[in-house]
């Protein structure tokens, strides 16, 4: 009982897909808020299949969901393992890559939502059936204390370390960490809640959710300007980032080669995740100065303090000191470059009626110390820090791509001849 | 514990389910069109292609040729539900089935969902039901003597609780209190089978209606713990809910109980644990919500038990599953109690969150694959 999408005949491949990414705006990575990101995929040319809501291809040298370009919504979870089998956790690794495949290209999960026997529940959960695929990516990563089971020590790559404690850092340990996370991006919110949804009741048993987060962050995908996103502060934000399409960058800054080990990881990246809660009620009380000069830009156009336009080149030394496109910027990073991902969120209101809103961070990179450890060390001194406050914090190890139909996630790390 | 609306669809969910099964073998062998009766509902008429039809599969073919959404019943003598399909929409088709033994029933259209319906009295004969595997047969005999067990032991235990209320002796009440509702809680589904009960001695304050009266075990837990006294209207309470258990005791023979009942009851056990013991809702005042939950786990085992000799025949990985996730949520419950064969648990207002988590956790292990026991019983 599948459920097939019409648009699968005209999805794009993933190579015309990172193609039209040619919009997407690459410069240094943290620059227009290295707190607070966003891919842009502002977009002149418009790719039949992602404007019609079609599939991202699911096989790759690398996983989906990294360099893809952003969609418009999140569902990030990250999992415990509870099982002590190794051979029943790989066996819903593979359980899980075939649900992912076929999310991934619209169809429904096993053998369906309905039509199946009336006394068993139906395999998928339904609540996607007659959408388009919206672009769903499915992203699995590996958090450190994974490698504390199944006798993985040895495989722990060294740049899996722990985050260290970063200056105003106030995190909720019930909002960090995860022996695995699941990174569900999609243009339809239902898709990538169903995604999520789905995997986790597959993982019953063996895993279970020790947090997820909701995401959103644009308004749409098929913008025909290509307007930078503004994040919950009202700024542009991500207006150099790197590109999908940006190969040279990718390579340099995002994808672990082969020579930094260890061998499994080669074709993955590191995803660094976190929880930015924004303290909104008092940043909308400051003075639209003190905001341009907090964050080192200006309002309205998003143009660098003292230059003309969103994309003219950053003049730090014009910025304050402690502004925060400075402080984040490559240069005052000894070149550190990162590739975000992040969605705004909004989870309701507190319990003091604030909004309980912010920034999910999500940051890949390929070496975790020469990337957001190095940043995020810089910004201790950052002014926006008033403003905000990482609550949640999480990092995996994200593996390289599922090559076809036979490979599943992580076999490079679990399989025996590997 | 359930609001009584939902008791009710808990009952007809379970005997529906069961008449789709029996149907599925015996589908192949009759095919033919005198099993289908074709059924027009209108805004005032209820019209059937026939009355008579033979016993076993039987299809009604709905068509909504009303202005308003209608339901379609297929009813016993007693209004008890063997069938029904509801919210069908104006212009639209449904069909609802049911296996039927010979005797009489009444197919009833309610357009506007609302009354008791526009009926018609139709009339099942010969024919015979398909041959049940006789290993069914006997899990379903085993179950009913376990139901009843548990009713005949709770009498006595809910006695002993309801003495001490009409004494006035708070303290012995309280004692009493928990150890009352296990025989209730491991076979729930029997009884909540039977629709009117099951909202009179287990209902929670949020479950009632509007102008329903609360009574029941919850009510007096109220008093116990959270009034700190006992009133006149308790003591007639407790009066009252000896009364409905005997009713309860009596009608245990007569459950309708199969396979697949059986199994989603078992399923529907966990379903309570996870919504109403987890959260710490169900014994809001007491807190004894570990006692129901290992009572909910001991029934849900017991179906699982009986009916496991047909599953591992059909799903042996699931058996191996379930017998793995039964084992480690028994020994997770353990670390509530210092004695393994008494029902003296860790009060649950002194249950962490993170432990909170954990047994939720063990619960929907357990949980997702027994929601495919009832397939593999049937297979």
């Amino acid at each position: 009982m599948t459920d097939t999408n019409p648009s699968e005949a005209t999805t794009p491949s993933r190579r015309a897909l990172i193609g039209w990414g040619g919009a997407v705006l690459a410069l240094g990575a943290a620059a227009a808020g290295g707190t607070v990101a966003m891919t842009r995929t502002g977009n002149d040319v418009d790719p039949a299949g992602a404007a019609a809501g079609g599939a991202i291809a699911f096989h790759g040298a690398h996983q989906a969901g990294i360099a893809t370009p952003v969609q418009d919504r999140l569902h990030f979870a990250a999992f415990e393992v509870t099982t002590e089998d190794r051979a029943e956790f790989v066996q819903m690794l593979k359980d899980w890559t075939a649900a992912a495949r076929r999310m991934a290209a619209g169809h429904a999960v096993g053998e369906g939502a309905y039509g199946g026997l009336a006394e068993a529940p139906p395999d998928d959960t339904g609540e996607a059936l007659g959408l388009k695929p919206s672009r769903l990516t499915l992203t699995i990563g590996f958090g450190p204390s994974l490698f504390e089971k199944f006798g993985l020590a040895e495989e722990k790559p060294e740049a899996l370390v722990d985050l260290p404690q970063f200056a105003g850092d106030n995190l909720d340990k019930n909002r960090s960490g995860g022996d695995l996370c699941i990174q569900a991006c999609a243009d339809d919110p239902q898709v990538a809640v169903h995604a999520i949804r789905n995997l986790a009741r597959i993982g019953f048993g063996k895993v279970v959710i020790r947090w997820s987060q909701l995401g959103f962050g644009k308004t749409s995908s098929t913008t025909p300007d290509a307007q930078t996103p503004r994040n919950l502060m009202g700024f542009k934000d991500g207006t150099r980032n790197i590109a999908g399409t940006e190969t040279d960058r990718l390579k340099k800054f995002v994808w672990v080669d082969g020579k930094d080990g260890p061998a499994w990881m080669n074709g993955g990246s590191y995803l660094v995740a976190r929880r930015i809660r924004m303290h909104i009620e008092t940043w909308d009380r400051t003075s639209l100065q003190e905001q341009e000069d907090i964050i080192g830009r200006d309002k309205g156009e998003g143009a660098p303090v003292g230059r003309a336009k969103e994309r003219d080149k950053p003049f730090l030394k014009a910025m304050l000191p402690d502004a925060h496109v400075r402080l984040a910027h490559p240069d005052s990073n000894h070149g550190a470059t990162i590739l975000r991902r992040g969605y705004s969120f909004t989870d309701g209101t507190d319990g003091l009626g604030r909004l309980e809103a912010g920034l999910f961070f999500l940051a890949y990179q390929r070496d975790v110390r020469e990337g957001f450890i190095r940043i995020q060390r810089n910004l201790a001194l950052d002014s926006l820090n008033e403003y905000i406050q990482h609550v949640g914090s999480a990092l995996f190890a994200v593996p390289p791509g599922v090559r076809d139909k036979d490979d599943w996630w992580g076999s490079t790390l679990f399989s025996e001849e590997a | 514990m359930r609001a009584a609306r939902l008791s009710v669809v808990t009952a007809t969910a379970a005997v529906a389910a069961l008449t789709a099964v029996t149907g599925c073998t015996e589908k192949g062998s009759s095919g033919s069109g005198d099993r289908v009766i074709n059924v027009t509902a209108t805004d005032s008429k209820c019209e059937v292609s026939k009355k008579e039809f033979p016993a076993g599969h039987v299809e009604l073919a709905i068509e909504n040729k009303g202005s308003k959404v209608t339901e379609v019943y297929i009813l016993f003598p007693d209004d008890r539900i063997v069938s029904e399909r509801e919210n069908i929409g104006p212009g639209t088709k449904q069909t609802v089935t049911a296996e039927v033994k010979a005797g009489d029933y009444t197919i009833a259209c309610k357009p506007g969902m609302k009354g008791d319906g526009i009926r018609q009295a139709v009339k099942a004969t010969g024919g015979t039901v398909a041959k049940r595997d006789p290993r069914l047969d006997k899990a379903v005999a085993a179950y009913r003597e376990y139901a009843q067990e548990q009713a005949d032991a709770t009498l006595p235990l809910t006695e002993t609780f309801t003495k001490a209320v009409k004494a006035g002796d708070i303290e012995a009440a309280k004692k009493a209190y928990a150890p009352s509702r296990i025989g209730w809680e491991r076979t729930e589904p029997v009884a909540e089978s039977f629709g009117d009960i099951d909202p009179k001695v287990d209902v929670r304050a949020d479950g009632l209606e509007d102008g329903q009266k609360w009574t029941g075990w919850h009510r007096l837990e109220k008093s116990l713990w959270q009034d700190k006294k006992i009133t006149a209207a308790d003591k007639t309470l407790a009066d009252q809910l000896i009364t409905d258990l005997e009713d309860w005791q009596k009608r245990v023979g007569k459950a309708e109980i199969t396979p697949t009942s059986m199994a989603n009851g078992a399923k529907e056990l966990l379903d309570e644990v996870a919504t109403g013991k987890v959260t710490g809702e169900e014994e809001r005042y007491s807190h004894t919500d570990l006692v129901d939950f290992k009572a909910n786990v001991e029934g849900a085992e017991k179906s699982y038990e009986l009916l496991k000799p047909v599953a591992k025949e059909n799903d042996p990985a699931l058996v191996t599953e379930l017998d793995k996730q039964f084992a480690a949520l028994n020994t997770l419950l353990d670390k509530y109690r210092a004695d393994k064969t008494s029902y003296d648990f860790t009060s649950y207002d002194k249950v962490g969150e993170a432990d909170r988590k954990e047994l939720s956790d063990g619960v929907n292990a357990l949980a997702e694959p027994l929601s495919k026991l009832a397939a593999a019983v049937v297979k």
